[in-house]
């Protein structure tokens, strides 16, 4: 069986490394360097150079050679324009594809563009919902706090693909919503296939992502700095303005940096919940690796995401430079 | 001495939490001015009745009164007073300036004034030159500054202070406790101070409220509950005690460990049973023949300024401060001069003391 060949594959991958684990354990014991703590890391950082590093050295090389493995930069062509290789194709026939009226090809970076504007959007909700959320939650004379912080993490142990799904059976033309509606003797809703439908679908798997590193900037608070500045006379908005909010700030920074990267990468969403009526670049880039067969241009789309990414998330470190408000995921 | 008015009065304050009482009909009223100590072991209501003059806690029942006012359901930020934190609580996302100025910015004071009043601050705590450094680089001590001129920039009529000198070693602890002291007798702000150290109130209040269980013990000058401690656990919590159970013969003598001790102490009736109060540097350490006990050295300890020796005597063991060391196991005698021997009531259980007027600790301030 296909299945029983990858686990035995992988299983024979873990033995070794296991052993040479081992090996090295006995080899620093023997020389009398008693076991190094560095050395627990050492599975670890082996599984991160095999499935990690190395695909991304790939991700690289792909992304700037050719289908017969030369140097090119026409990958990120293709991103640009992406009727670009036939064009160039009808160039090499002698043919003028402007006379033929091809213009750019700009479907990737209107995706871009699509997904980014997506992500912005599902951030913002996410945070206007989850910060009065994780207040709520962090504050001590609300007796309902605890229960909050369990009724949020209860979804994230179910499957991301099961919860997305779960929604269709709610936003169907058939679905309970629409049921219950049509039993009120009201007209059916399109509540699927559209950009809202997928928004929702990402605001609901990533609002705990925004709600916990706040909450636990929130809870981490030390009580008497606000009741510091009560004391000093300022009311229940200027403490919080002047005192609660900025002490939060980092754990909504890394709540923004755990939706907001997530987000640009969606894909599944916008298919279940989208119906291909609304892709996103995670899609794109799904798509062109196994539908359209072409690492080469996947691998150069997968690039500029990281790049993008990493842009986001350095700006961010600057705002943010501790890396404080940790969440608790 | 002219009697300065009430500042603050607690009425019948009680406070429980989830069913049980920390604080049981508390009485208690502070004069302007003041120096007042509120001082026991932990749990025993004395940070709660501080956060309850704050405004961050609400008395279960009772009443608050500031000069002559109901303020019990007053929110912390209408109130004439201002708090120094245990551990200070400075605002770790402002600078040293910032911290200061935080009151007078929440009461959108003009720029020029907060500068002013900020520099004349930092004067005050001799930290002029820190005003752009963050919080978290000053040392405990610096910090305890700030925090003290965070709370006075608002010119509080009351300071209320929750152990402020809890995290500083002993020789700062030393100095602020002068330095508190002299801010408030020059700045004429009434403090009240709450700490779990006896020689810290000893030495900086006007009045000593001794606090166990939710329930005042005494309330009175440091001498007072020193040299005239109304129950036994007062007079321990407050330096080491040795406490005998005696008998009153009559006024001016009492019987105790079988010998007749002339003393200054009447009023506690004929043939009572009493408590019998005696420090441990009262106790005189003569000639075998020359005490009206003897006992016999049970161990001693070098302390620095004196010697503490266990003295059995009369199948008690007391203890005796004595710049003279006596060798352990060797036979001495034993007296104490009338006027340091104080009487108490017997204390089987003890019962709550309220400061009501009159009273006799009035006379003697």
């Amino acid at each position: 069986m296909k299945g029983m060949a990858f686990s035995s594959w992988t299983s024979w991958l873990m033995a070794l490394g296991f052993i040479v684990f081992v090996a090295m354990v006995v080899l620093s014991i023997r020389r009398n360097q008693g076991i190094r703590r560095t050395l627990f890391a050492f599975p670890y950082g082996l599984w991160i150079v095999l499935f990690t590093l190395i695909p991304l050295l790939l991700i690289g090389y792909y992304a700037f050679t050719d289908r017969a493995g030369a140097f090119t930069l026409d990958n990120f062509k293709m991103f640009w324009d992406s009727n670009y290789e036939m064009n160039k194709q009808l160039a090499e026939m002698g043919l003028d594809p402007a006379a033929l009226g091809l213009a750019r090809g700009n479907v990737n970076v209107d995706t871009l563009i699509y997904s980014l504007w997506m992500a912005f959007l599902c951030t913002l909700i996410c945070l206007l919902l989850g910060y009065p959320a994780a207040l709520f939650m962090a504050d001590r004379h609300f007796r309902l706090g605890s229960t909050l912080v369990v009724l949020f993490i209860i979804p994230m142990w179910m499957n991301f693909l099961l919860r997305t799904i779960a929604w269709m059976s709610l936003l169907e033309d058939n679905g309970l919503i629409n049921t219950f509606l049509a039993s009120l003797g009201l007209p059916r809703m399109q509540l699927m296939y559209n950009s809202q439908a997928v928004l929702l679908g990402m605001v609901y798997n990533y609002l705990p992502f925004m709600v916990f590193p706040i909450f636990n900037a929130l809870n981490k608070q030390d009580q008497r700095l606000s009741e510091a500045a009560m004391d000093l006379g300022a009311n229940a908005a200027k403490t919080f303005i002047r005192v609660t909010m900025p002490l939060s700030l980092p754990g909504v920074i890394s709540g923004i940096t755990m939706v907001f990267m997530p987000s640009v990468t969606t894909f599944f969403i916008p298919r279940v919940l989208g119906g291909g009526n609304t892709e996103m670049f995670g899609d794109l880039i799904e798509r062109t690796f196994l539908s359209a067969d072409n690492w080469n241009v996947g691998s150069a789309l997968s690039l500029i995401m990281m790049v993008l990414i990493l842009m986001s998330l350095s700006l961010l470190r600057k705002v943010d430079p501790e890396g404080e408000g940790g969440s608790m995921i | 001495m002219q009697e300065r008015p009430r500042l603050i009065s607690l009425e019948k304050v009680y406070k429980e939490y989830d069913g049980t009482a920390v604080l049981s009909d508390i009485n208690l009223y502070i004069r302007k001015n003041e120096f007042v100590t509120l001082l026991g072991p932990s749990g025993c209501g004395k940070t709660t009745t501080l956060r309850i003059i704050g405004g961050f806690e609400t008395p279960t029942s009772g009443r608050l009164l500031f000069d002559g006012q109901d303020i019990t359901h007053l929110p912390p930020y209408r109130r004439r007073v201002n708090t120094v934190f245990q551990k200070y609580a400075l605002f770790p996302h402002l600078n040293v300036f910032e911290n200061i100025a935080f009151g007078l910015k929440v009461a959108k004071r003009p720029g020029d004034e907060i500068r002013a009043r900020v520099e004349k601050m930092l004067e005050l705590v001799n930290l002029r030159e820190y005003g752009k450094r963050s919080v978290d680089s000053l040392s405990g001590g610096q910090q305890q500054r700030i925090a003290i001129a965070r709370a006075l920039i608002n010119e509080p009529e009351v300071l209320l202070l929750d152990e402020p000198l809890a995290a500083l070693d002993l020789k700062l602890r030393q100095e602020m406790q002068l330095e508190l002291k002299r801010m408030q007798k020059s700045l004429g702000i009434t403090f009240i101070y709450v700490t779990h150290d006896q020689e810290e109130a000893l030495t900086m209040s006007d009045i000593i409220v001794v606090m166990k269980d939710g329930l005042i013990q005494q309330i009175g000058t440091p001498r007072d509950v020193y040299d005239e401690p109304k129950t036994a656990y007062v007079a321990n919590f407050i330096g080491q005690s040795n406490i005998i159970r005696g008998n009153m013969v009559h006024d001016e003598l009492v019987h105790f460990c079988g010998a007749d001790f002339p003393c200054v102490d009447k009023g506690f009736g004929s043939d009572a049973p009493v408590d019998v109060l005696i420090r441990p540097e009262d106790l005189q350490i003569v000639g075998i023949s020359e005490g009206k006990l003897t006992g016999i050295v049970r161990s001693v300890l070098f302390k620095g300024v004196h010697f503490e020796m266990m003295i059995e005597s009369s199948g008690m063991l007391f203890k005796v401060h004595s710049t003279v060391m006596q060798p352990e196991g060797s036979s001495v005698g034993l007296d104490v001069i009338p006027f340091n021997i104080h009487i108490m009531k017997p204390t089987l259980n003890e019962e709550a003391v309220d400061r009501e007027e009159p009273e006799a600790e009035d006379i003697d301030r």
